[in-house]
């Protein structure tokens, strides 16, 4: 089954990155879910949380504010000004 | 031939104790380049992620906007200049500040009135010496640059960007750094931030190739609105974190020359020294022996 990059970054450092079978993230418009082979998209995160599924089927939780998701070509990217694990 | 010896030994004294100095400024920089390395190694997937987000808006959509557009008459531009707070750093702040007036140079050469902020006290003071005019400047945090320095500068140059060129808006953004390749090689750069010059970490499509449609949320203008002032502040932080590390790399470079030259002095000034004492020993013995022979001779 294909699989989702997904990388979460912050300002000054790297959160998480990793492989993947879904990502939860909060939009300004909603919360958005993301699974392998999505169209893509540039979208503009509201301050909450993102849930990554991982490849062993853990969630993991991290909080995001100010930044922007992005996918292509099952590449997600996080980028947030602050964002940290919780 | 006394206060000969004296001026060597006072010479040599005054080399050990320069020697001291910049051997403590060499080692306080050889620590301080590990974590300023660090830090542009840990800013770099950020600026990475936004550079590539905004290389795909600008290479995968035909959307008219201000961050994508390039305006057919440039009137005004604007260079951010990142110099160093401190001195003692070789020829850092003066390739730079070099770097940045060709580049003002050339601005004019296009007929182009130029706008500088000043990053570093060290460009302050120049551009106060030649009693040139600035725009805006930063002083102080060079050392560790921060985020909300970044973000301050940011948000200046956006809200100049966004003003149109008859209001005193520029057209253009440039900026000038010293970029860190190695701990022996600091390059000064020159960027043109906007409008988007390189399409970075993306190739673009073939012709043949099907663009994938990308998807905006909420809308493209507003993606767009919040991207520009964070790719901005981006990249700013990551040009002051570059300027940091190599302002480091430069200091201890500069610092370990000043100590091998001091050693060297030392050796110079010590030969020297051993040879005054010789001859004043040499002068001291053929007097007293002279001064024998004279009396010897007199009875």
């Amino acid at each position: 089954m294909a699989e989702l990059n997904v990388s979460v970054v912050s300002a000054d450092h790297e959160v998480w990155s990793g492989k993947a079978k879904q990502l939860i993230a909060r939009t300004t418009i909603g919360e958005i879910g993301i699974l392998p082979g999505h169209e893509p998209i540039l979208a503009i995160l509201a301050a909450g949380e993102v849930r990554v599924t991982d490849e062993n089927g853990e969630i993991i939780r991290a909080n995001a504010d100010d930044g922007f998701l992005s996918v292509e070509h099952d590449t997600v990217t996080i980028v947030a000004r602050h964002a940290e694990l919780v | 031939m006394g206060a000969q010896l004296r001026v060597y030994r006072q010479k040599i004294r005054s080399a050990q104790t320069t020697k001291k100095i910049t051997r403590a400024m060499e080692l306080i920089s050889a620590s301080r380049i590990q974590k300023a390395q660090q830090r542009v190694a840990a800013s770099g997937p950020y600026s990475r992620a936004i550079t590539r987000a905004v290389s795909a808006v600008a290479t995968f959509s035909n959307v008219d906007h201000i961050l994508t557009t390039e305006p057919e008459k440039i009137e005004r531009a604007a260079i951010v200049i990142f110099s160093s707070d401190r001195g003692l750093a070789g020829a850092f702040n003066t390739n730079v500040l070099r770097e940045a007036s060709e580049l003002a140079a050339r601005l004019h050469g296009q007929g182009k009135d130029v706008v500088h902020y000043l990053v570093g006290r060290k460009a302050v003071n120049y551009f106060a010496f030649r009693k040139r005019q600035s725009e805006q400047i930063w002083t102080g945090g060079t050392d560790a640059p921060e985020f909300e320095t970044a973000k301050e500068i940011g948000d200046a140059l956006v809200a100049k960007f966004i003003q149109p060129a008859s209001e005193g808006g520029v057209d253009e953004i440039h900026i000038v750094y010293n970029r860190f390749v190695s701990m022996l090689v600091q390059v000064p750069e020159v960027v043109r931030l906007l409008p988007l010059e390189i399409v970075e970490g993306l190739e673009a499509p073939a012709a043949n190739e099907v663009m994938p449609a990308y998807e905006f949320e909420p809308e493209v203008g507003n993606v767009l609105d919040a991207l520009l002032p964070v790719y901005i502040e981006s990249r700013i932080f990551n040009a002051m974190l570059q300027s940091a590390a190599a302002k480091h790399a430069a200091t201890q470079k500069a610092m370990k020359s000043a100590s091998d030259n001091a050693d060297k002095l030392i050796t110079d000034y010590t030969r020297l020294a051993n040879n005054a004492r010789q001859s004043e020993i040499t002068q001291q013995i053929s007097e007293i022996v002279g001064g024998a022979d004279a009396l010897g001779s007199a009875k």
